[in-house]
């Protein structure tokens, strides 16, 4: 069993409320920060945690802490990216529904780091359920005193508030977020200033994914130096990974970092194997944005050596053969499923949410997804498949935000790595319409390269 | 989008407009459009749609032009600018949901209540859409009701007709 230091009380009955959370040890982190360290220093501990950003982009989160400007006289805010949208991550939503108290314990401990007296913890809209039970939690907090005037008897005065999105991929977006949080539409900011000099009502302001914020608390609790003893090399603690596709058991798992993902995908502790029988074809390894692999890169690097579950591991060998841990959403295909008709549906999403704003995203978005539809519904042509190429290359690195390259990477992996189902559905327009091009070659095992000596 | 027949005037309540002003104070002075997202919310759970006219009183109330309420009404895609059903069911469709067959369950809502993505069934009771990832890839094919957004998971078509069948019967 891997340690656990997020949903270690998730099936204790009633840990969703302050008086169970409390009995659990809850708070505990609150207690120590406000009472016997300064801001700086919780700054430090998360610092020396190596605690990365648990949204998708991984930086270190004590840095982006410490990169806060501090004016005098000038508020300053924490606010929370709760706008869970990425396609295959649901940890956030996990989280937020069964220890809501865990989210409100970070929140507190970080605002006091950051020195934000309000603080708001933007949740997508359509999560109205996880809205009410946050809402629950932090009048609970207030009416024991953890939030308020004088938390504790230490001067610190901290109003949370949630914040409603209102259906917009975009506002995951950091700027994108804070644009919605002032009221207007999201788009995306240009950058620099970064928030840490100009964020929300142009003032010095954090945003930290869910997950990161409440890994705080047990980096408070127990140090830094201990947090970063887990997991392997700069892929420190534990992560949340939400698991979904064709899954014996699908669902939200805390690893530790450095787990073989062969591990994660087949033991009983996580995922338990294919299901139906059925064998693996790919995987989207940490949210719809990351590069798909066959079965085979995705359990070993192409020089056979086994593939770990941490932010290195999968970014081994680039673009060309490896991917990225992300959000931590993984996504498995089963060998029935059909890579261009799932690129399809992700150019579509990617269409859908585009804000507009850039004309290369814009547009390019809207000619994938008729590319790949034309390829997926038999009126390919061999061009398409190099048009496609073309178009996402286009889009890649050239727009205000990284919507742009999350909608490429798709796309542009999908053509590496599976371009002979491509041009099979436009060799066989008639047959690619109610059969699979099943497994092909795309599980056959990866040999470890023979090492030759040297004399 | 904002046809002139979709000027439904409708009139805030009091306690809808008690609500307002706890939202508005949870912004500092002066950055009351904060309120705008929320506050819009508000109004579709009163009334099952945005229509214009509230918009327009949203934009009184929060000493802001018409247009800034319009242009975020219509950015966000939950905000239903015509009259939905009085269970607004979206269906995510999405990747990880279609893997395990959210496609099935769109076709099959558009065959059990006999109306296409987007209209309301004649008793006015259902409309239903396919909506992007909803954030429960794990538990898919999955839908949400509005207003409330009541969440439901591992979706199969007698599951979907069985949940028809009792919010027919509650109405």
């Amino acid at each position: 069993m891997s340690r656990k230091l997020l949903l270690e009380h998730i099936n204790v009955p009633g840990i969703n409320t302050l008086e169970v959370y409390r009995q659990k040890g809850g708070y505990r982190a609150v207690e120590k920060a406000l009472k016997t360290l300064t801001p700086e220093e919780v700054v430090e501990e998360v610092k020396k945690s190596g605690l990365r950003g648990r949204g998708g982009a991984g930086f270190p989160t004590g840095m982006k802490w410490s990169f806060l400007a501090k004016p005098e006289g000038v508020a300053r805010y924490l606010v929370c990216n709760a706008d869970e949208s990425e396609p295959g991550t649901f940890k956030d939503r996990y989280l937020m529904t069964y220890i809501p108290h865990a989210l409100i314990e970070g929140m507190i401990v970080s605002s006091f780091a950051l020195g934000a007296k309000v603080s708001y913890i933007y949740v997508r809209g359509e999560m109205m359920p996880q809205i009410r039970i946050l809402e629950k939690a932090i009048a609970e907090a207030k009416a024991a005193g953890w939030l308020g005037k004088n938390i504790l008897g230490t001067g610190y005065d901290l109003e949370l508030y949630v914040q409603p999105g209102g259906g917009a991929y975009i506002c995951g977006e950091e700027t994108a977020l804070l644009e919605s949080l002032e009221g207007k539409r999201g788009n995306p900011r240009i950058k620099p200033p970064f928030p840490a000099i100009a964020g929300l009502y142009g003032c010095p302001t954090v945003v930290n994914n869910v997950e990161s914020i409440a890994a705080v608390v047990p980096i408070i609790n127990d140090g830094g130096d201990e947090y970063a003893k887990i997991g392997i090399g700069r892929s420190t603690g534990t992560k949340l990974i939400s698991a979904s596709g064709n899954l014996v058991k699908p669902g939200v798992y805390e690893i530790e970092l450095g787990l073989p993902v062969e591990e994660f995908i087949y033991s009983d502790e996580y995922c338990g194997g294919i299901a139906n029988g059925k064998r693996l074809k790919a995987t989207v390894a940490g949210g719809s944005s990351v590069p798909i692999l066959p079965a085979n890169l995705t359990l070993k690097y192409a020089n056979g050596e086994p593939r770990l579950m941490s932010y290195e591991s999968l970014a081994e060998g680039g673009f060309a053969t490896g991917t990225m841990l992300g959000s931590g959403g993984f996504i498995a295909f089963d060998e029935d499923q059909c890579i261009v008709r799932n690129t399809w549906n992700f150019s579509r999403f990617y269409h859908h949410e585009s804000c507009g704003q850039c004309s290369p995203c814009r547009e390019g978005t809207g000619w994938m997804e008729k590319i790949l539809h034309k390829i997926e519904h038999g009126h390919g042509t061999m061009d398409d498949v190099d048009l496609l190429w073309d178009v996402q290359r286009k889009i890649e690195g050239n727009t205000i935000c990284p919507l742009g390259d999350a909608a490429a990477w798709p796309v542009a992996s999908a053509i590496r790595h599976f371009r002979d189902e491509f041009e099979w559905h436009i060799k066989e327009p008639v047959k690619s319409q109610n059969q699979n091009y099943g497994l092909a070659n795309y599980a056959n095992p990866i040999e470890k390269a023979p090492v030759t000596e040297e004399k | 989008m904002l046809k002139v027949e979709e000027q439904t005037p409708v009139t805030f309540s009091s306690e809808l407009l008690a609500k307002f002003d706890e939202i508005k104070s949870r912004y500092p002075e002066g950055k009351q459009k904060s309120a705008l997202l929320p506050l819009l919310h508000l109004v579709q759970a009163e009334f099952l749609w945005v229509p214009t006219s509230a918009m327009d009183q949203v934009a009184a109330y929060l000493n802001i032009q018409p247009i800034e309420v319009y242009e975020v009404a219509t950015f966000y895609t939950m905000y239903f600018l015509k009259p939905q059903g009085k269970y607004a069911l979206e269906v995510c469709r999405t990747g990880p949901c279609c893997l395990v067959g959210a496609e099935k369950i769109l076709s099959h809502l558009e065959d059990k209540l006999g109306v296409k993505e987007g209209e309301v069934t004649a008793d006015g009771l259902f409309s239903f859409r396919g909506v992007e990832c909803l954030a429960a890839c794990g538990f898919g094919p999955v839908l949400q009701i509005s207003p409330e957004y009541t969440f439901y998971e591992n979706l199969t078509t007698d599951s979907v007709d069985k949940l028809i069948e009792d919010l027919k019967n509650k109405s």
